[in-house]
């Protein structure tokens, strides 16, 4: 059994790290640094950490304001008010005027699951997505989300970095794996189909090539972290050699990692494709792995994905 | 610390000059906001022709001044300032509001020379400016950031949490300014939402307040040398202005916030403005 290590532990530590090798970086909250884990950051670096209270447009706007005159802010909040609270100044300021901003919008998808369907974040990849120079990563364990995390200070201009309250199995070897933005990762080889996920679900999607193989299904897994911008190149190269692309993200299936493979493929190169996600509902409180099972995202969910676009495929 | 008489007079002699180059300007271009820019002229014009410490030669000098305009729709009358400055020639001053201009309906800070941030939707300035107020504080760095903000964009939440976060992290090298216009864009601010006492609003959210005529450049000039003395907490100068001011029928109405100026009313404006500039 690999290790397990939660999201927001990783994100915190190695904003803490990234707080020493940089004073240009700095850090505002509101309000939820013990649960975003911006407080190790906070902790070491009181003079650079920004805490505005329960008023994140506020926060965001400032952050605006801190990147203008050259610092590199990282904005914490849960997703759902990245989104929905700090969006105007997001969209106005930080996107509009290209600023080094990086957001970080922890608690997505459905991983603050007992708090329910006010606290899910499931349209964020959406409203990001469509706002023109921002970039978009979704992360799958504590290593991408190290990697993640450096890779977005180190670029200029603005990034949300979609994170999870989650313990997450670590897939990833931090000795050997590479971490680009834009740029997809090959996990799992096969030539049946393809199964593009991004977040929490990469590793169900590795679980799901495992069992399908029992099948007689040679399932061939990419771990697209970057959802803006999509890596054209590797999702095109994928439909062409496997000839059908399942897509997997804890979202809705409206406006995510579904649409922007579906806006590349339906163009670039169309092959049958199923969008495994939240089906544009509500969704509720619960144990945050039975949640992901009754709104679809479970290892069984994709399998059937699969065996359904293979008879597509066929006919 | 008065301002010198012959500055003064200068400054006047801009300001006249500024609003009859709006009101050709909007005339002509057939859109726009008139009211909103009419009053804010003093302060505008205090600010970058007084008050600021800014080089057209070097837009992005790091110990520069910062000048944030809340109340983006005013653009019109900071663009006015920043050509005159010399930020961007005179004669882009027509191509406001047209295709391929740099010149946008509300100012943005990726497209023209001397926008330190894009403002519009109202409410985000304020907090903007803080955090441009702070970065200061952490580089050590000497700069004043101000930022003029409307009384009706005081109706939006946004400036009463950015003004608690002004008070509680000390902002002593941001300047705000409200111009105090008492009027939006569907009516008075008592019709559409009374603002109270304003000054015991701000006073009670820890900031420093001082009260002025928004007309007059004394007054808005000594406001801005007290404020900069002020030390431990941020500071709001409240100044009373007359939206529309210096046109008699633009006064004090709304529906000239964002109205085109018809030919009959352009010849009349220009007349109580004391003639057009080209003629």
């Amino acid at each position: 059994m690999a290790d397990k290590k939660a999201i927001r532990d990783a994100y915190g530590e190695v904003l803490a790290k990234l707080g020493e090798e940089n004073d240009n970086i700095i850090a505002l909250e509101a309000d939820v640094g013990s649960s975003s884990k911006s407080i190790l950051f906070g902790k070491k670096y009181p003079d650079r950490y920004f805490n505005v209270g329960i008023a994140e447009a506020n926060m965001a706007a400032m952050a605006a304001g801190f990147a203008a005159a050259g610092k590199i802010p990282f904005v914490n909040t849960f997703a759902a008010f990245m989104v929905l609270r700090a969006g105007d100044p997001v969209r106005s300021l930080i996107a509009y005027t290209n600023l080094n901003v990086k957001l970080a919008g922890t608690y997505a998808g459905l991983s603050d699951s007992y708090d329910g369907a006010s606290h899910h974040a499931i349209a964020d990849i959406a409203f990001m997505r469509a706002l023109p120079n921002m970039t978009v990563i979704s992360v799958a364990d504590a290593v991408e989300t190290e990697l993640a995390t450096r890779a977005a200070a180190a670029f200029e201009g603005p990034v949300y970095l979609r994170l999870s309250r989650a313990e997450v199995p670590i897939i990833f070897n931090k000795e050997n794996y590479h971490f680009e933005i834009g740029k997809g990762v090959l996990l799992t080889q096969g030539d049946d189909v393809t199964i593009a996920a991004t977040g929490y679900m990469v590793q169900k999607a590795v679980e799901a090539a495992e069992r399908l193989k029992a099948n007689g299904v040679r399932a061939r897994v990419v771990n697209m972290h970057t959802i803006k911008p999509i890596d054209r190149e590797l999702l095109i190269r994928c439909a062409r050699e496997t000839g059908a692309v399942v897509t997997v993200e804890e979202h809705n299936i409206y406006g995510g990692l579904g649409s922007a493979a579906a806006e590349v493929l339906s163009k670039e190169y169309p092959v049958p494709m199923e969008v495994v996600g939240i089906e544009d509902t509500f969704t509720e409180s619960g144990d945050y792995e039975q949640l992901l099972k009754k709104y679809g995202l479970s290892v069984e969910n994709i399998m059937h994905s699969v065996k359904k676009i293979m008879k597509r495929k066929r006919s | 610390m008065s301002i010198k008489m012959e500055r003064k007079q200068y400054l006047e002699d801009l300001c006249k000059h500024f609003r009859i180059a709006l009101i050709e300007l909007l005339h002509q271009i057939q859109t726009g906001h008139p009211g909103g820019s009419l009053s804010a002229t003093e302060m505008i014009t205090t600010l970058y022709f007084e008050k600021m410490n800014i080089d057209p030669e070097n837009a992005k000098w790091e110990e520069r001044d910062r000048f944030v305009l809340g109340k983006g729709h005013a653009a019109p009358m900071l663009y006015l300032a920043l050509a005159e400055k010399g930020f961007f020639p005179k004669e882009d001053m027509a191509t406001l509001r047209q295709l391929n201009s740099h010149l946008q309906g509300h100012p943005c800070a990726k497209k023209t020379c001397g926008v330190e941030l894009s403002t519009g939707p109202l409410g985000l300035g304020l907090p903007a400016a803080l955090g441009m107020a702070l970065a200061a504080k952490l580089d050590q760095k000497d700069y004043f950031t101000y930022v003029l903000i409307g009384d009706g964009e005081s109706q939006e939440g946004i400036i009463w949490e950015a003004a608690m976060s002004a008070a509680k992290f000390k902002v002593d090298n941001m300047i705000a300014i409200l111009d105090d216009n008492g009027v939006q864009l569907d009516g008075t601010t008592d019709e559409i939402m009374p603002m109270g006492d304003i000054a015991a609003k701000w006073k009670s959210f820890g900031w420093h307040v001082m009260t002025i005529n928004g007309h007059n450049i004394e007054e808005i000039s000594d406001a801005i040398d007290g404020a900069k003395t002020v030390k431990g907490v941020p500071t709001i100068i409240i100044a009373k202005t007359v939206k529309g001011k210096g046109i008699s029928f633009m006064e004090g109405k709304n529906t000239w916030h964002g109205k085109p100026i018809g030919d009959a009313e352009c010849t009349q404006a220009l007349a109580e403005l004391g003639g057009a500039l080209n003629g």
